[in-house]
């Protein structure tokens, strides 16, 4: 199964997008990255490695960041893993494109196809 | 040339000023950023001081690259990936040293500025630390290449680093959060520029106390 790695400045955002997506596809490999150990706003390069490699099955990885410093950290992180070749950040909507991901991934959709689907939600419309 | 006593030196010197100018680095970021630059660097540094201890008889790629690794969890902003690419990268650059010849300090600086710049994607000219690093490292290598020692060189790399923080004020942000500013960014001094000067005066302090 495909992982799902939430990057966010705030832990509780991080935290929130993973519970919201989790209702919607319970058993999915989701871990949330936010904020620093302390809790304080921020985005640690350690602490998103932690979060891919808690849910790398082998199928690949998405990371789906807030802004700024996220992709900085989220980059660096794939950087040090011994293979980070099926890792990617996606250039999506943090909480909107976790909830597709992660139905995605729960369904069995391969890395590409999580990849495709969460390309389209930038476009997608609320109303 | 710099011992290993000499580079803790400057990363105990650093992490001082980073402490003691953290309300001048925020305030600087609130006016064009979101306002944590002095916050992140001086609990980056602090963190940093706390790991010291445990590295200061590793050689110096190993103290370079535990610097860097612990900026990169502890800073928060994007200067803990930058700040933390550049000590890793000036860490690779120096395996194995006990101390650095002036060829390893300048090799050091410009893996560093490299490693800033592939983190970054940014280049000189777009309101960054690069615009006080580059002028910096140039004036190191200028001098250097003159015949003048470590110590002349770093007195012209901290002037060159200042005058790059002033040039920061008349150009317009086209990097990180102070881009959404626009215009608006001229006439700011960039705090990430700043941060970076402070590090050349540090270097240059160590330099003017060994005298050499």
């Amino acid at each position: 199964m495909v992982g799902i790695v939430v990057v966010s400045h705030s832990q509780k955002i991080a935290e929130g997008t993973v519970e919201l997506a989790k209702q919607m596809a319970a058993d999915v490999k989701i871990s949330a990255a936010g904020g620093l150990e302390d809790g304080s706003i921020g985005t640690d390069v350690s602490r998103i490695l932690a979060g891919i490699e808690a849910v790398q099955t082998g199928d690949g990885v998405v990371i789906l960041v807030d802004l700024g410093s996220a992709v900085m950290s989220s980059e660096m992180a794939i950087e040090m893993l011994s293979d980070g070749s099926n890792v990617k950040i996606v250039d999506a909507p943090i909480v909107e494109g976790t909830i597709f991901g992660a139905v995605q991934a729960s369904i069995g959709a391969s890395l590409e196809e999580v990849i495709n689907v969460l390309a389209g939600t930038k476009s997608y419309k609320k109303f | 040339m710099a011992t290993k006593a000499e580079v803790l030196d400057f990363i105990r010197i650093y992490a001082d000023k980073m402490a003691e100018h953290r309300q001048e680095l925020t305030d600087l970021d609130q006016a064009i950023g979101d306002g944590d630059h002095g916050i992140n660097m001086s609990r980056g540094f602090k963190a940093v001081m706390e790991k010291l201890p445990a590295v200061e008889n590793k050689s110096i790629d190993e103290i370079l690259k535990t610097v860097g690794m612990t900026l990169v969890s502890t800073v928060g902003g994007a200067a803990g990936p930058l700040y933390g690419t550049a000590f890793m990268k000036a860490g690779m650059s120096t395996k194995g040293k006990e101390e650095l010849s002036n060829e390893d300090v300048i090799l050091a600086f410009d893996e560093a500025v490299g490693g800033i710049q592939f983190r970054g994607k940014a280049v000189r000219g777009e309101k960054t630390i690069l615009d006080s690093m580059i002028p910096a490292i140039d004036a190191i290598k200028a001098s250097i290449k003159e015949g003048k020692t470590m110590a002349v060189a770093l007195v012209e790399a901290e002037k060159a680093a200042w005058n790059g923080v002033e040039y920061t004020k008349t150009i317009i942000a086209t990097k990180g959060r102070a881009s959404y500013l626009g215009e608006r960014s001229i006439g700011h001094q960039d705090p990430g520029a700043t941060s970076t000067a402070y590090a050349f005066q540090a270097a240059n302090e160590v330099a003017q106390k060994a005298g050499k």
